[in-house]
């Protein structure tokens, strides 16, 4: 008889929360057999290649395909003609405008898809994309929206009214047929009010350029029409693959159980694969018309130019404060670019996602928000990259107005800060903008922050350096970057929160195996977060089975539950949720066999680890294995066999992970060069499940916002032209640029939440990119700058100093 | 195709003979025609490193290479590395540093990376940032991939020193 | 990304290269690493009927070192360049700007024979062999000759290469006293903002001679005689510094693009070839 166990040896054996659990994912990563949508090769696979428009903004006067039918290998070449009697050449985007499939007698952004070709293979296919002939004839480019909004050039034709009115959109009424829609949030008369009579207001234009997620892998799909069967297949880079099947079927007309989508392996996401691009409706409808397997695979260039941009936010504000830095108001005003469609994937009811946090963690008792988006001669999308919806835009927003109010109050940015945040006793907090903030503790973070990077040492030497600076002592400047983020994640209550009327609940299936092992099923889908990982934690916990025991299986919409999916870090909060109380019913169940077993009352037995134990005798117990085996293969009176149980997440509220950065860099005024130095990073997201895990996600998200501030960006030429199509020039940071960072932690759990657990994947990014900015911005502080727009490159940092008079 | 020639390849030990168009890229050889779809394709351009293989000794992007280049060549990819009963030991040690997440950049990130400690056994925090700075990663930030690699090399040479 | 068809050689010796390109003319292109080139055509921007693999043609490899003459085969790799100990002995230039170029995997393909006669203007070695005035040998129909680098290049992607022409080494003297190879790059893998080649000697306090090159500030590499004299007869004092970099800004000629404007160009030029000349002088 083996000698008995600690009740922390019991818990340690688990596997369970808490604990830094190796990745059970990672054994077929790291040997290359990863299963990601291009390595799916099926019998008589076709390759599905676009014609794309190299012009912004054209009319399409004729496409010639002959020459490229005639090409040996080539099965068939798709246009919007092709589309149209199926009612496909146009779909429903995400944010209730329609997207054209195939350019429908006109194309709006350079890249557009034109015609598909469809071919023995991808050599042929790109063969043949050259041999289309596509007759052009250019029109006059919008590529920045206040001129768009001024300008008499319709983009969308298709939206006008009869005698050229303009009917409402999907957001209400339009102001300009370049005009999207007007969202309010807040109290316009009361807050103007409160800005008139302040004793001080500072004001800033603040731009948020536009950029892209790039995960490594590009999106992709292969379509298989079953014809003898009727069942579509579709594999894809989804991070929804429900929301894909439902999508798929509401427009293709095939009936939802006969259609499969499969998300395999996923090269991460960071919300590139949110939403529904043309490739899919194309290869859907050439495996449909050839009754073969089609596979479409963008390349770089066409990831960066046409699917899924991020921000692109031009945001005005003003922010009000007595005298002493208390904060009384604050405005804002956006003018978002969405380019050629209205393809943003945010909440149906939240057409600029949740801005509406740009108050961030201070008490702001009055605000008021106002957002246009504008149609622009740009790629379609509006995701959020590494973010929940448009959050990193509104931290950026208000920790930028911050470190400009502290300038104008002539006040440190920390104490300012501080003396604004929300208390602790204050939670839940009601935000003057429409959240309940469910809990935080921000004034712990923020002292445990500056005392691990000894903040006021950190200025004693930026004071230094700044004199140094002046008597031509040093070329280099210190900049002293901080932030204090309110992230709002985990959408969401369904109540408010719905993507094309689909609720956003989330789901968890849970299948307990005799021997006791398990499965559990759920409706999101890891791109890297390592959700069989830390699921099972959370179920281990939760039932009492190692986690070694519990398989995650995700994204095969013909055996997992119906979920929204993975992106705006809602998998812990909801799917998180969902597991939690899927395992509470087996544990519930459990008891009820316990007690039998043990034969005691169902209330006389408590759960212990990983058993029912009897209240008040210990060496009475049942363990959860040998519960299972008796849930199968006992006859238990008024018990039904088995041991399994579902539950659907439907969450009273979002969750608001915070935390407190600060990043320590020293910029090169001569060359525009920065070197960060120190970058510490303090995250509260509730219930820690695995730290290995969160200390990946932290350092992930940071090194994407590095990106993002420091050079990330798609830019434009005024013709339209992509400037950034290739890795040369869209910055992804390599191991050299990129520093290490010091992680650390408080806990305040979610007080609504099963396990208190938060959400943490993007906080780091949210956090990260103001950080990153307001280290840039401060280090000329001293020199009299409010404030410069990101990308911090070497040119503009260079800009910066130069019209500061720093180069002499 | 009209222009299709003979080739031989030697991957992970095996001889491959097939025919093929010069244009084709070692990557969709190694990927679509030998199914070794460890190493990925990222970038297209030669800048993200996913497609990283060993050929002829050295770390080669197969997507920056023709067949026709590659002709007579011996090719190692992750698949050659180890096997399930036998890891490499950079294999060990990014699953044992959580030296990936989405795992779409790793298989380039350790078949460079066992190159790298090949040329320098013992190198420096610094020597691996500069050795690895052909293989981009999304996910991690880097700070695990170095301490995966330090790591392997630290463990590469106590066995060394215990076989001595 | 995927290039159209072509033809592939694979010829053992130069007579086999020569044929084809006579053959073909313009249509016909040769291969070192192919780092410049297969980009470009998987782009569909460069267009090459007839691929000439150089890989199998005996005697383009190597780098010897003999009586003070450096003589480097075009098809040596930037690896080797920088795993060379006698050439980092003789030329340390060359291992400081290796170093500096792509990304590892690149350097093993890449060739200083592809980077010289690319005539692609973000390049490094070219701007380094016109510092090291180094020669090009060129092999053609009617033979061997040699051109100067400071000589070789017209204009993006022109050169004095003929198209029947293949270049096949690169020479250069020992360099004596200081070098520097400096470089403003957005990140790893990225061509220079701006760079600057800097070999300087000294006699005592003075310096005695000064060469100097800057890579992609204009379609060509810029070899700035004037920059380099400037320099030459004076302690470096900030009256010649300053002659130095105006005059090396009278001769280039940068554009804009993601790097940044022009007026930026210009500054990161003077800045590090500033730097490069402080460096050069402190080793020398």
């Amino acid at each position: 008889m083996n000698k008995e166990l600690t009740r922390e040896e019991r818990t340690d054996a688990l596997g369970g929360m808490g604990c830094k659990r190796k990745r059970v994912e990672d054994a077929r990563f790291t040997q290359g057999k990863g299963n990601y949508v291009d390595d799916i090769k099926l019998p008589g696979m076709l390759q599905g290649d676009f014609v794309r428009s190299p012009y912004a903004h054209a009319r399409i006067k004729s496409i010639d395909s002959s020459a490229a039918m005639a090409l040996d290998g080539v099965i068939a070449v798709l246009t919007a003609e092709d589309l149209a009697p199926l009612g496909l050449h146009w779909m429903p985007t995400l944010a209730g405008d329609k997207q054209m499939v195939l350019a429908d007698g006109k194309v709006l952004f350079q890249g557009q898809e034109v015609a598909f070709v469809v071919a023995k293979d991808r050599y042929i296919a790109a063969d043949a994309v050259e041999l289309v002939e596509v007759d052009y004839e250019e029109l006059p480019v919008l590529t920045d929206p206040f001129a768009a909004m001024e300008s008499d050039v319709v983009l969308r034709e298709d939206l006008l009214g009869e005698g050229g009115s303009l009917p409402d959109g999907a957001h209400g009424p339009r102001k300009h047929p370049n005009h999207i829609f007007t969202w309010e949030v807040g109290e316009k008369d009361a807050t103007e009010q409160v800005l008139d009579e302040a004793d001080v207001v500072a004001e800033e234009t603040v731009y948020y350029h536009r950029t892209h997620p790039c995960p490594l892998e590009t999106c992709g799909c292969v379509a298989s029409m079953d014809k003898v069967n009727g069942k579509l297949t579709l594999h894809g880079t989804f991070q929804a693959p429900h929301a894909i099947r439902t999508v798929v079927s509401l427009i293709s007309g095939i009936e939802e159980h006969n259609i499969r989508v499969i998300s395999p392996d996923i090269g991460g996401g960071f919300g590139n694969k949110v939403g529904a691009y043309p490739g899919y409706v194309c290869s859907v409808v050439a495996s449909i018309v050839t009754g073969v397997p089609v596979k479409w695979v963008e390349d770089r260039m066409e990831n960066l130019m046409t699917t899924a941009f991020a921000r692109d936010y031009h945001m005005t504000g003003k922010i009000s404060a007595t005298k002493e830095g208390k904060i009384t108001g604050l405005h804002c005003h956006v003018t978002a670019d969405h380019g050629g469609f209205d393809a943003c994937a945010d909440p149906t009811k939240f057409p600029a996602g949740f801005m509406n946090i740009c108050t961030g963690s201070y008490d702001i008792p009055t605000a008021y928000l106002a957002v246009d988006g504008v149609y622009t001669n740009k790629a379609p999308g509006g995701v959020s990259y590494r973010c929940s919806f448009r959050v990193t835009e509104a931290a950026y927003f208000i920790e930028r107005m911050v470190e400009v109010l502290a300038i104008e109050l002539n006040m440190d940015a920390a104490e300012l800060r501080r003396i604004n945040f929300i208390k602790k006793e204050q939670f839940p907090y009601q935000s003057a903008l429409g959240w309940e903030y469910d809990s935080g503790d921000y004034h712990t973070a923020w002292d445990k922050a500056l005392k691990a990077v000894d903040y006021d040492g950190l200025r004693a030497e930026q004071a230094q350096r700044v004199e140094d600076f002046k008597a031509g002592k040093t070329r280099k400047l210190m900049g002293v970057g901080l932030t204090h983020f309110t992230e709002i994640v985990g959408a969401g209550p369904v109540k408010n929160c719905d993507i094309l009327g689909l609720g956003m609940f989330d789901s968890c299936e849970i299948r307990i195996h005799p021997t006791g092992s398990a499965i559990a099923r759920l409706g999101t889908i890891s791109q890297g977060q390592g959700h069989a990982t830390t699921f099972a934690q959370i179920l281990a916990t939760e039932i009492g089975l190692p986690a070694d025991s519990i398989t995650i299986e995700e994204g095969d919409t013909d055996t997992a539950p119906y979920g929204l999916g993975t992106y705006g870090s809602r998998s812990t909060p909801v799917a998180g949720a969902a597991t939690a109380m899927a395992g509470r019913k087996i544990r519930a169940k459990a008891q009820m066999i316990a007690a039998y077993l043990l034969e005691v009352h169902d209330d006389d037995v408590e759960f212990d680890v990983d058993r029912f134990v009897v209240k008040g005798a210990p060496e009475k117990f049942k363990t959860m294995k040998e519960i299972a085996f008796a849930a199968y293969n006992q006859a238990i009176p008024g018990i039904e066999p088995g041991l399994e149980a579902v539950s659907y997440y439907d969450p009273p509220n979002m969750t608001y992970p915070f935390g407190a950065y600060v990043c320590v860099m020293d910029i090169d005024v001569d060359t525009g060069v920065t070197d960060i130095r120190r970058f510490y990073a303090l995250d509260d997201c509730g219930t820690r499940i695995n730290p290995m895990i969160i200390e990946g996600q932290v350092h992930g998200g940071l090194t994407e916002a590095l990106a993002v501030a420091l050079g990330q960006e798609i830019a434009y030429d005024d013709m339209g032209n992509v400037k950034t199509g290739t890795l040369m020039d869209f910055f992804l940071p390599t191991a050299w640029e990129v520093p290490n960072y010091e992680t650390d932690h408080t806990v305040t759990p979610s007080p609504h939440h099963p396990i208190g657990a938060k959400g943490v994947g993007e906080s780091p990014h949210v956090g990260g990119v103001p950080c990153f900015s307001n280290a840039v911005n401060d280090a000329f502080r001293a020199f009299g700058l409010r404030h410069t727009n990101m990308p911090h490159d070497h040119w503009r940092i260079w800009k910066t100093a130069n019209d500061l008079g720093l180069h002499g | 195709m009209s222009n299709k020639k003979h080739f031989k390849l030697t991957v992970n030990g095996e001889e491959q003979e097939f025919l093929a168009e010069p244009r084709e890229l070692l990557i969709h050889t190694l990927r679509e025609r030998l199914r070794q779809t460890g190493p990925h394709i990222g970038c297209e351009t030669s800048h993200c490193g996913a497609c990283t293989v060993t050929m002829n000794g050295k770390s080669v992007k197969a997507c920056t290479v023709f067949v026709a280049q590659a002709d007579g060549a011996d090719i190692t990819t992750i698949e050659g590395l180890g096997n399930p009963d036998s890891l490499h030991v950079l294999q060990e040690a990014f699953k044992e540093h959580h030296g990936l997440q989405c795992g779409f950049c790793t298989p380039g990130m350790i078949t460079r990376a066992s190159k790298l400690l090949e040329e320098n056994p013992t190198p420096t925090e610094e020597e691996v940032r500069f050795g690895m700075a052909g293989n981009i990663c999304r996910c991690t930030g880097y700070q695990n991939i170095v301490k995966s690699i330090l790591a392997a090399a630290s463990e590469m040479n106590a066995a060394k020193e215990a076989a001595e | 990304m995927i290039p159209a068809a072509f033809e592939y050689y694979r010829p053992k010796d130069m007579a086999g290269v020569l044929s084809v390109l006579e053959e073909h003319g313009d249509d016909a292109r040769v291969v070192a690493g192919g780092h410049s080139l297969i980009p470009m055509m998987k782009l569909r921007m460069a267009e090459v009927p007839h691929l000439i693999d150089l890989q199998d043609v005996a005697g383009l490899t190597g780098i010897s070192i003999d009586a003070g003459r450096v003589r480097i085969g075009a098809m040596t790799t930037q690896h080797e360049i920088i795993n060379h100990a006698g050439l980092s002995d003789v030329a340390p230039i060359m291992r400081e700007a290796s170093l500096q170029i792509a990304d590892p995997q690149v350097r093993y393909m890449g060739t200083v024979g592809g980077n010289v006669a690319n005539g692609d203007p973000g390049n490094d070695m070219p701007g380094l062999m016109q510092c090291l005035d180094a020669t090009f040998i060129l092999v053609g129909p009617d033979g061997e000759r040699s051109v100067a680098a400071r000589d070789f290049y017209e204009a993006a992607y022109m050169t004095d290469r003929a198209d029947d022409e293949v270049l096949t080494a690169v020479e250069f003297a020992a360099s004596k006293g200081g070098y520097a190879y400096e470089k403003q790059k957005r990140k790893i893998g990225d061509y220079a903002t701006a760079a600057a080649a800097v070999l300087i000697t000294k006699d005592g306090g003075t310096c005695a001679s000064a060469s100097i090159a800057m890579t992609n500030l204009s379609d060509t590499p810029v070899y700035s005689v004037d920059a380099g004299a400037a320099l030459v007869g004076t302690s470096l004092d900030e009256a010649s510094m300053k002659a130095a970099v105006d005059a090396m800004l009278g001769d280039i000629d940068p554009t804009e693009d993601n790097r940044g404007p022009i007026e930026f160009k210009r500054h990161a030029a003077s800045v590090i070839l500033r730097r490069a000349i402080e460096n050069a002088w402190d080793r020398a």
